[in-house]
């Protein structure tokens, strides 16, 4: 048992460091750019010289690295200082690898190695307002027209779609057999006639998801992936490598920055920490973030041996969202009345760290799968317990009772 | 990145179960529970002959010679099936603090006797309800002979030796003592939360006691003893918490309420999972136990802490969530929830409780890299 690199890990590391450090790029090359074009600029560097996306295939801009490669090039890339590349997540991420299931070659050729070098941004259409835990009860519809399909309808919690080029879409296309059965899966150009995209702002003040409504929009027959009534079962392969992409988030609330707050604020005359209730509930969170910290250790290990890794990682969301909330609540406490102000451009220590957090973990826990769905998941498939019984089945989605949304 | 047991202890691991599957059923556990015998006497034999006892202990003093790496797989599968053995008392506290701190004439006297089981040993250090600390200490030593008296002692009717903290001589501050049991030791044994164990009031008038370790530097060895304790009762835990979860799981797969099975029902899904997460995280935590134990880390203190917390709250949940899963038939005397639930409080307030090893991460968090 340790902590270090096989022989070949540890030159993989080497060699990786050695590009990442000579090729980062310098604020003047950057010069002028926004977050986009620096992304940007950053992903094709790397895709030239063979370092994105490399768990890829070859011909498609990868160098057929495995698992552990990854995570090591990834290890590496937090250490230099290199742009924030997120918006190609959903694309890298999701995506890719359903194209490379499910599309015939040309559409790999065409699509996939641009994916890799960050010349287009994908973003997912699943979700509708009628469909989010129950992704299957989805409503927008597709009617064959000749060559095409017409769509209609709406999606919802759409990550960047407004900076998007191109989108991976489920629709209903034959309401009248049972709902898993008459989906089907296309992928179209967001700039579409007929695409609207409604940004939607969130209880914290930003507005990272969209609203896309369709009317009637045309796609050709030619970019469905599967055949027509297989829209379920491809969608299975994008949301396999969804729950992997969406981490604990919470935005620098660690164990570490509360008993900061701690340290810095009073309790009967004395400091925080020396409380006994303080760290009591300090010492759970640190149990909680090292307990995920070493279950991702075995994880790794597990890659590091070739192994496919067990479930444990499944629970890192579910445990993550919840602890934040929980800390950064905690924290406001500890500042007492002075824990209601969240200005980010205060002096104050801390500035609005706890407060953003409050405020954004809401979302965490329920996005790429609620809480609830999480521990559906972890009881179904890691447990093997039965699911419970449907009212769904076997009877045409027409028939499925909706309640009033 | 090899954060992995190897073949070696997959072995013992694969060896440690079938031989406790075999040899401890819930009837053995059972058994001590309503009978009066102190612990498996038979079954404790059958650990000795296997070599537990003589885990980590040097060859040239009668033992294997194995890594803690070893010690831990086997804690995990005592804590499954709910050995009722002296184990923890004697291999964990009292093995340890002789290889932590005995001299060498000190080793060769107890070690091998420990390694073969003909001695089975203690640690006997609190001295009644609360905290007690190094400047509570009612016990003392004076011209090698001990008086005074310890609580709720762990297999103090069945040992031989005894690691006793007491105010040493010189009055300079507590130490540990050597403190043979065979004269001037008496024990008033206890009724306890979990009679599957045995423990007792010990009273000591006039016991030989030979000075172990430094005098004066007591309290810190019984710390450093505690905390490489703490990762291995951790281990233990996290045993008896996993068995909770598979008898849970169990039960719920094949009992039927309204006419389908009660694990198809949310509320004991997500209850289910929860146990498995707290299982999960628990396990990370032991496992860098593990690895600070073995190669006698740095990080030890708070490795120690970390992995305590976890699975007294793993086990904990764990243990009354198994009751709950089983309804009114997980409260009957019948049903083996119990040794559990009853196991899993008293591993939680051996060697200290939640809150002495939750203040003690935070203290320990200090001097250690927290990512």
């Amino acid at each position: 048992m340790d902590f270090e690199d096989t022989k070949e890990e540890a030159a993989f590391r080497e060699e990786a460091r050695t590009w990442l450090e000579a090729n980062v790029p310098s604020e003047d090359e950057m010069a002028g750019m926004d977050g986009m074009a620096r992304a940007k600029f950053w992903q094709k560097r790397k895709y030239d010289a063979g370092w994105a996306c490399i768990r890829w295939p070859k011909e498609f801009g990868g160098r057929d690295a495995n698992a552990i490669q990854q995570v090591i090039l990834n290890q590496e890339e937090a250490k230099v200082d290199a742009p924030e590349t997120g918006v190609f997540s959903i694309g890298q991420g999701m995506a890719a690898p359903t194209l490379m299931t499910w599309a015939d070659e040309e559409a790999k050729q065409r699509f996939i190695p641009r994916l890799a070098s960050g010349e287009d941004i994908w973003c997912q259409l699943f979700s509708e307002p009628a469909g989010g835990s129950d992704l299957a009860a989805l409503r927008t519809k597709a009617e064959k027209d000749g060559d095409d399909w017409i769509i209609n309808g709406q999606k919802i919690w759409t990550s960047g779609a407004h900076y998007s080029d191109w989108g991976i879409l489920v629709v209903r296309t034959d309401p009248n057999v049972p709902k898993h059965k008459g989906l089907s899966y296309f992928y179209l150009n967001m700039k579409s006639p007929g695409v609207e995209i409604k940004p939607i702002k969130q209880i914290s003040g930003d507005a990272n998801f969209n609203e896309v409504y369709f009317t009637d929009v045309r796609i050709p027959d030619s970019q469905r992936l599967g055949e027509v009534g297989q829209g379920w079962q491809v969608s299975l392969t994008t949301l396999m490598n969804e729950r992997a992409s969406i981490g604990a988030g919470g935005g620098g609330v660690k164990f570490n920055t509360v008993k900061q707050a701690a340290e810095s604020v009073q309790i009967d005359g004395r400091p925080a920490i020396e409380d006994k209730q303080v760290r009591a509930k300090l010492a759970d969170w640190y149990v909680q973030e090292a307990g995920l910290k070493y279950t991702i250790y075995r994880t790794l290990s597990a890659l590091s041996r070739g192994e496919i890794p067990g479930p444990e990682n499944s629970i890192g969301k579910l445990v993550g969202a919840k602890k934040t909330q929980d800390m950064a609540s905690f924290a406001m406490d500890l500042l007492e009345q002075q824990g209601i102000v969240r200005d980010r451009k205060t002096d104050e220590a801390f500035a609005a760290l706890f407060q953003d957090a409050y405020m954004s973990v809401p979302g965490l826990r329920i996005a790429g799968g609620t809480d609830e769905i999480m521990a559906n998941i972890i009881a179904e498939r890691v447990l093997g317990l039965p699911q419970e019984p449907r009212m769904d089945k076997g009877i045409p989605f027409t028939e499925v009772p909706t309640g009033s949304n | 990145m090899n954060f992995e047991f190897g073949e070696d202890q997959n072995l013992v691991r694969d060896q440690a179960r079938g031989f406790l599957t075999d040899n401890c059923p819930p009837a053995v556990v059972r058994r001590v529970l309503e009978g009066d015998e102190l612990y498996a006497a038979d079954l404790w034999q059958q650990i000795v002959e296997m070599g537990w006892t003589a885990t980590v202990i040097p060859e040239e003093y009668g033992g294997l010679g194995m890594s803690y790496l070893e010690l831990v797989v086997i804690a995990e599968e005592l804590g499954r099936a709910c050995a009722p053995v002296p184990f923890s008392s004697s291999v964990y506290l009292a093995t340890e603090a002789i290889l932590a701190a005995g001299t060498q004439a000190q080793k060769e006297k107890w070690l091998p006797k420990l390694a073969a089981g003909e001695v089975i040993g203690t640690l006997a250090y609190v001295e009644g309800a609360g905290e007690t600390s190094a400047a509570s200490l009612g016990c003392s030593v004076s011209d090698g002979k001990l008086s005074g008296s310890k609580a709720v002692v762990a297999d103090a009717q069945i040992a031989q030796v005894m690691i006793v903290a007491a105010k040493s001589d010189s009055g300079d501050g507590a130490s540990l003592y050597i403190v043979p049991t065979d004269a001037g030791v008496s024990c008033e044994a206890l009724n306890t939360l979990d009679p599957s164990r045995n423990h007792a009031n010990v009273t000591f008038d006039g016991a030989s006691a030979e000075l172990l370790g430094n005098e004066g530097e007591g309290w810190a060895l019984l710390e450093s003893t505690l905390n490489r304790a703490a990762i291995l009762f951790a281990w233990e835990q996290l045993g008896g918490a996993e068995s909770c979860l598979e008898m849970a799981k169990e039960y719920a797969m094949g009992r039927y309420a309204f006419g389908r099975p009660i694990a198809s029902y949310q509320a004991i899904k997500h209850k289910l999972a929860d146990m498995y997460v707290k299982n999960t995280l628990a396990r990370g935590n032991v496992y860098y136990g593990a690895w600070a134990l073995n190669t006698d880390a740095d990080e030890l203190p708070l490795a120690a802490a970390t992995a305590r917390v976890g699975s007294i709250q793993a086990y904990y949940y764990a243990a009354k969530e198994n009751i709950q899963t089983h309804g009114g038939m997980g409260y009957t005397w019948e049903f083996d929830c119990q040794f559990y639930y009853r196991r899993s409080k008293v591993l939680a307030l051996e060697i200290g409780s939640e809150a002495v090893w939750q203040d003690k991460l935070i203290d320990a968090s200090a001097h250690a890299d927290v990512a």
